[in-house]
C-alpha cells in the first residue's frame, strides 16, 4: 500500500527536542478504511478503494450506501483509489493508518492548490513587473506576445488566465513527526490547499535521489 | 475543523508566562557554542507578543553600547530556559514600536503596581 488520505489543519513552527524550531504543516492523516478492491480480472488493474472522513447517513444517496455496505462500513466523505500490486494483502474493511509512515521518510503530498481566480502573468508565470512610477505607465501588463514575421501568437504562449484550485504535487517532503493515537502526520514545508482540503499522501517517487 | 491550539497544548510549555509589554525581564537562552551549552542572559524591555499557542513570540528591546537591539523568541521554544520578570510597567498599548523612537528620560516606563 502506497498511500493515505488527509486533511490539511494548517502550519505551526514546531520544536525539535535539540530546540531546532521546524515550520511543518499539520495534517489529519487518516484512520482510512478499504472499501473496494480491483483486480486485472474484473476491472482491468489492480487498486483499492479507500474511504476517509465522516459523512452523515443522510447524505448518502441509494447508489452509495450499497456500495458502502458491501463493505460493511459507515459513509465515507472520500473515495479515492491507490494502485497496488497484489490486492490478496489487503480486505475490505482494513484500516490504514499514519503508522504508515517513519519521521525522516520521504513523502510526496497531492491536493487542490487555492483558486485564485483570474490571474495576471506576474502571479500566474512570475513575469517581472514594470516601473510603478516615474513616468511610466507599463505596470504589470504582459510584454511582447512574440515575433513580428509569423503574424500570429504561438499556441502555448503564457498569459494571464484562471489559476489555481487545480490538482498539485509537492515532492519529497520530509515526515517530522507522527502520531498514530491522534492520527497527526507533520511534515516539513508546505503543502498544497486551503486548511481543510483534501490531501492524497504517498510514499516519495523521487526518494533516495 | 480541529483547532491548531488545543491539538498543541501538549507540547506548550507548562508555566505561565505572565509578562506584559511594557515590563522589563531577563531571557534565560540556551546557546550551543560547538559541543557546549550555556545560558545567556538577554534583558529588556517586552515591546510586543504576538501569535497563539505554539506559534506565540515576544520581542525584547534593550539599548546596548548606544545601540538599540531587539530580539524575538518564540516563547515556547526548548532553547527558552526562563523569563524572569524584573520591573513591571504600566503602558497603554500593546505594541510599544514607539520606544524605537525614543531615548534617555522620554524612554522611561512608569512601574505598575
Amino acid at each position: 500500500m502506497e498511500g493515505i488520505l488527509g486533511k490539511k489543519l494548517g502550519m505551526v513552527e514546531y520544536f525539535t527536542p535539540a530546540g531546532e524550531a521546524v515550520p511543518v504543516t499539520v495534517i489529519q492523516a487518516g484512520p482510512c478504511v478499504i472499501i473496494q478492491k480491483k483486480t486485472k480480472v474484473t476491472d482491468g488493474y489492480d487498486a483499492v478503494q479507500v474511504g476517509f472522513g465522516e459523512k452523515p447517513e443522510r447524505l448518502v444517496n441509494k447508489p452509495l450506501k450499497g456500495h458502502f455496505k458491501r463493505a460493511g462500513v459507515a459513509p465515507f466523505r472520500y473515495l479515492r483509489e491507490f494502485p497496488v500490486i497484489d490486492g490478496e494483502d489487503y480486505s475490505l474493511g482494513q484500516e490504514i493508518k499514519v503508522n504508515m509512515f517513519n519521521p525522516g521518510e520521504k513523502v510526496d503530498i497531492a491536493g487542490t492548490a487555492k483558486g485564485r481566480g483570474f490571474a495576471g502573468g506576474i502571479k500566474r508565470h512570475g513575469f517581472h513587473r514594470g516601473p510603478m512610477g516615474h513616468g511610466s505607465k507599463y505596470h504589470r501588463r504582459s510584454g511582447s506576445l512574440a515575433a513580428k514575421g509569423p503574424a500570429r501568437v504561438f499556441k502555448g504562449r503564457r498569459m494571464p488566465g484562471h489559476y489555481g484550485n487545480e490538482r498539485v504535487t509537492t515532492q519529497n517532503l520530509e515526515v517530522i513527526k507522527v502520531e498514530p493515537d491522534r492520527n497527526i502526520l507533520m511534515v516539513r514545508g508546505a503543502v498544497p490547499g486551503p486548511r481543510g482540503g483534501l490531501l492524497v499522501i504517498k510514499k516519495a517517487v523521487k526518494a533516495g535521489k | 475543523m480541529t483547532n491548531l491550539t488545543e491539538l498543541f497544548t501538549g507540547d506548550l510549555k507548562k508555566e505561565v508566562f505572565n509578562f506584559r509589554p511594557g515590563d522589563t525581564v531577563r531571557v534565560h537562552v540556551k546557546v550551543v557554542e560547538g559541543s557546549r551549552e550555556r545560558t545567556q542572559i538577554f534583558e529588556g524591555v517586552v515591546i510586543r507578543r504576538r501569535g497563539g499557542g505554539l506559534n506565540e513570540t515576544f520581542t525584547v528591546r534593550r539599548v546596548s553600547y548606544g545601540v538599540g537591539v531587539e530580539r524575538i523568541f518564540p516563547l515556547h521554544s526548548p532553547r527558552i530556559e526562563r523569563v524572569e520578570i524584573v520591573r513591571r510597567g504600566r503602558v497603554r498599548r500593546a505594541r510599544l514600536y514607539y520606544l524605537r523612537k525614543l531615548h534617555g528620560k522620554a524612554a522611561r516606563i512608569r512601574e505598575r503596581r
